[in-house]
């Protein structure tokens, strides 16, 4: 499929590791032309971090680097320089889009923010994403995933639902939250586009990573600040029939959302006697017998596998999911026949099966159709063939250390 | 930057009509009507959205259709039209509200929307350039396309349960945030979708998985298997490569303070911080790699110094020192936090029933279109004579004729 959704437009990428990477990724798989700024020599400090192909650790060689920089153009660049900043606001003036991740007073000390940025390029959207934002008292603070994981309040509102008495919170897997805040600002980003196609205005958007993982428990912290404190996800994690339920090979997931779901649930246990007692019936009923029905519906879980029961219970209606492993995933038929693999060839990597997205457009690409760039990659094609810099220059500049 | 009220929202002009229900399908139109679209909701009261009168986290609550916190959390901005779509005269109403609209939303089980006779096919013959988004479980294609799901069900198959939680202990299948991932995920892709359409005229159909919007955010752990036979397991907060990777405990009852060292520096930072000489010189951390090997002993170091201290105290002292450190906020703390409140996270939203709550507004700062909440949700039907009269120009009469014959029900 040649067409693409975005096609025409030009984003500038300087940033690291997961949230503006996987942002810019998700507009250059949909065929926007993005430029990543890495620093020289070292790059992306995503190419450092594994897994590898065949576990060596090669900064050419990283499948995490791999999926969050798919179908974009790379150039090596350090605008901390006088050169450096020349080129960097060369590209800045032929660009629709910029997306940086720097602490707000790097920008401003640099003499690079949103005020300036637009005197050369009035209809540039500027997009920023930090930790905290930029504004507020913890404008300036470092924080890693882990740290607004649990700034966010959304570790704490995990940790409601783990088993033990006192729980010590948890963050959510990998860089979920990092993902997370790349799909805001690359939603952001949209919304920017779609306004600018009729007015043309430029724009600074500032994304907040806390607020980004704030946003997916809404309703949660919503209830905080009107209830309080209550423990109102423990309680439903204790009361809920079904739930979270360990079998012969692993967990299911089992989540009854009316009577119709009930029903496709006992007639997989085979009818039992039990589950026809008055005690039972309706929904309040089973509520309140919640325990007493779970124990039944352990001793039965137990002696079956995840598969088994994820199947023959989505076939009898009743909405329950196995908890699936890495390698589920891999063999999951369901995911390779939705196309959510694709095949990626890379120069160093070699053929690999790779995540694609998880959407199909029915017009349009949604998946990467390059692979992620190498080290400076393209450092000639853009700066020489676009900004008209000599192959002499381009190496004196790499003699130096600027690109 | 300006946050100005006057100004043009993003999404104006955009129209919506919304088939979905429960979270994942309403906050993907919600952040839309934030963004200025209109979003017509569309239910009966025979099949009202059940997040009006239940929600897997808060049990069955309410049997007031009308006075749902949740439902009002995530339809906010929204216009609602009563149609009970077993009848045909229902059937052609919403013909002719996706003739008049750009975008249409739902996430029914794939193959529901054909049977009401409301699938792309037709309703492209109808408008040609609509926008078409159905959100689903696991897809519109392959073996499990009719199986359904909840949030948990969502985390659980999308591998994220599996990988979070203590090594010794169940897994845990995250919360509500699974259907708000796939919902962001489907106003991501509606967007691009939109500004395609804008651009060139031509609309499309896009299928969207649930369980894949959770499993993309664990690519590189999928990559590990794919590339290494590695199956990834959960590791509490620890990380591959950082040490200490943590929560500590602080003064208080269940108070938490992560903390997070990458580099040298930060890791001679936090000693000195902690007044620690000896820890700096300690030859069990002196580099990144020994750290990570002996974080258990680290661990118990870091904990039995931030015990001493308030979770806000630690986060104070080692962020002047350059180390990154947050309290695990929780509950009621948002709402006394110095940034949570400067930023205004949260707003204070009235509902003719619900009250006078607070709702955590939209995750974005724009300088020039700031996307914002106008009004609560709608009362199921509240804006039949608007979205009937108004938008398709029925006359009263006719309206009436529908209400009689208990299409508009």
């Amino acid at each position: 499929m040649n067409n693409t959704a975005l096609a025409g437009i030009k984003v500038l990428e300087c940033a690291k590791f997961v949230s503006g990477p996987y942002c810019t990724k998700l507009l250059a798989d949909m065929g926007a032309e993005v430029i990543k700024i890495e620093p020289p020599s070292v790059g992306d400090g995503a190419r450092y971090r594994g897994p590898f192909v065949g576990d060596i650790p090669h900064r050419e060689r990283s499948g995490f680097f791999f999926f969050l920089n798919t179908s974009k153009l790379g150039i090596t660049l350090d605008i901390d320089t006088a050169t450096g900043r020349e080129i960097f606001l060369r590209l800045i003036e032929d660009c629709d889009v910029l997306v940086e991740d720097k602490p707000p007073q790097f920008m401003k000390e640099q003499g690079l923010d949103y005020e300036y940025l637009k005197s050369i390029n009035p209809r540039l959207i500027m997009t920023s994403i930090t930790p905290f934002g930029q504004s507020g008292p913890y404008r300036g603070y470092k924080a890693y995933h882990l740290n607004t994981y649990h700034g966010s309040g959304v570790a704490k509102v995990l940790s409601s639902i783990l088993p033990d008495e006192t729980p010590v919170p948890v963050k959510g897997p990998g860089f979920l939250g990092d993902f997370d805040s790349g799909l805001n600002a690359a939603t952001a980003i949209m919304a920017a586009l779609y306004s600018w196609l009729f007015t043309g205005e430029g724009q600074h958007i500032d994304i907040s990573k806390q607020e980004s993982l704030m946003a997916l428990e809404r309703v949660e912290i919503g209830m905080y600040g009107n209830e309080g404190d209550t423990k109102f996800s423990t309680v439903f994690m204790q009361q809920m029939v079904g739930g979270l339920q360990r079998c012969k090979d692993g967990y299911v997931l089992i989540t009854l959302g009316g009577d119709h779901h009930w029903e496709g649930l006992v007639k997989m246990l085979g009818d039992p006697e039990w589950a026809g007692e008055e005690k039972f019936q309706g929904e309040f009923g089973k509520y309140e017998h919640a325990q007493e029905i779970n124990k039944y519906i352990a001793e039965w879980m137990i002696e079956h596998d995840k598969a088994e029961i994820y199947h023959r219970c989505q076939s009898l209606n009743c909405p329950v999911g196995m908890v699936t492993t890495v390698a589920d995933l891999a063999a999951s038929e369901q995911l390779e026949a939705h196309g959510f693999f694709a095949e990626a060839e890379h120069s160093e990597m070699g053929r690999f099966r790779c995540p694609t997205a998880p959407y199909r457009f029915s017009e349009t690409l949604h998946r990467f159709h390059r692979p992620a760039p190498t080290l400076g990659e393209h450092n000639e094609e853009i700066l020489c063939n676009r900004l008209g810099y000599s192959k002499e220059e381009l190496s004196r500049m790499r003699g130096v250390g600027i690109i | 930057m300006v946050d100005s009220n006057t100004n043009r929202l993003p999404l104006e002009g955009v129209r919506i009509a919304d088939f979905t229900w429960a979270w994942a399908g309403p906050y993907a139109t919600e952040l839309l009507a934030f963004l200025g679209a209109e979003v017509v909701k569309i239910e009966s009261v025979k099949r009202p959205d059940h997040a009006r009168t239940r929600s897997l986290s808060h049990g069955l609550s309410n049997r007031d259709l009308d006075k749902s916190s949740v439902f009002n959390d995530l339809n906010l901005n929204k216009l609602s039209l009563s149609l009970d779509l077993k009848q045909p005269k229902a059937i052609e109403l919403a013909k002719r509200l996706v003739a008049v609209s750009d975008v249409v939303a739902e996430n029914y089980r794939p193959g529901v929307m054909d049977k009401l006779g409301l699938g792309y096919d037709v309703l492209r013959q109808i408008k040609p350039d609509i926008v078409m988004l159905s959100s689903s479980a696991m897809g519109a294609v392959g073996p499990e396309r009719n199986y359904a799901g909840f949030a948990p069900t969502f985390a659980a198959l999308g591998g994220a349960a599996h990988l979070t939680g203590y090594p010794d202990k169940r897994p845990v299948p995250l919360m509500g945030s699974s259907d708000l991932r796939s919902a962001s995920t489907s106003a991501f892709a509606i967007l691009v979708a939109l500004y395609h359409k804008a651009r060139t005229g031509q609309g499309q159909h896009i299928d969207l998985s649930s369980t894949e919007t959770i499993a993309i955010n664990i690519s590189d752990s999928i990559l590990d298997y794919i590339m290494n036979g590695c199956v990834a397991v959960r590791k509490g907060n620890r990380d591959e490569i950082m040490a200490p990777h943590n929560v500590y405990p602080c003064k208080g009852e269940s108070r938490w303070v992560s903390i997070a060292v990458a580099t040298d520096e930060e890791w001679q930072s936090l000693c000195k911080a902690m007044s620690s000489p000896s820890l700096a010189d300690d030859e069990r951390f002196s580099d990144g790699y020994r750290r990570w090997c002996n974080q258990d002993d680290l661990d118990q170091i870091v904990g039995e110094w931030t015990a001493n201290f308030t979770d806000y105290e630690v986060t104070a002292m080692l962020q002047k020192a350059g180390v990154a450190a947050m309290p695990t906020l929780q509950g009621t703390d948002l709402y006394e936090d110095s940034h949570f409140k400067f930023r205004s996270v949260a707003t204070e939203v009235t509902h003719a029933n619900v009250g006078t709550r607070f709702v955590v507004g939209p995750p974005w700062k724009f300088s020039a279109t700031p996307a914002r909440i106008r009004h609560s949700s709608p009362m199921l039907g509240e804006h039949n004579e608007y979205v009937l009269g108004g938008l398709l120009g029925m006359s009263r009469d006719e309206i009436a004729a529908l209400e009689e014959d208990g299409v508009l029900s």
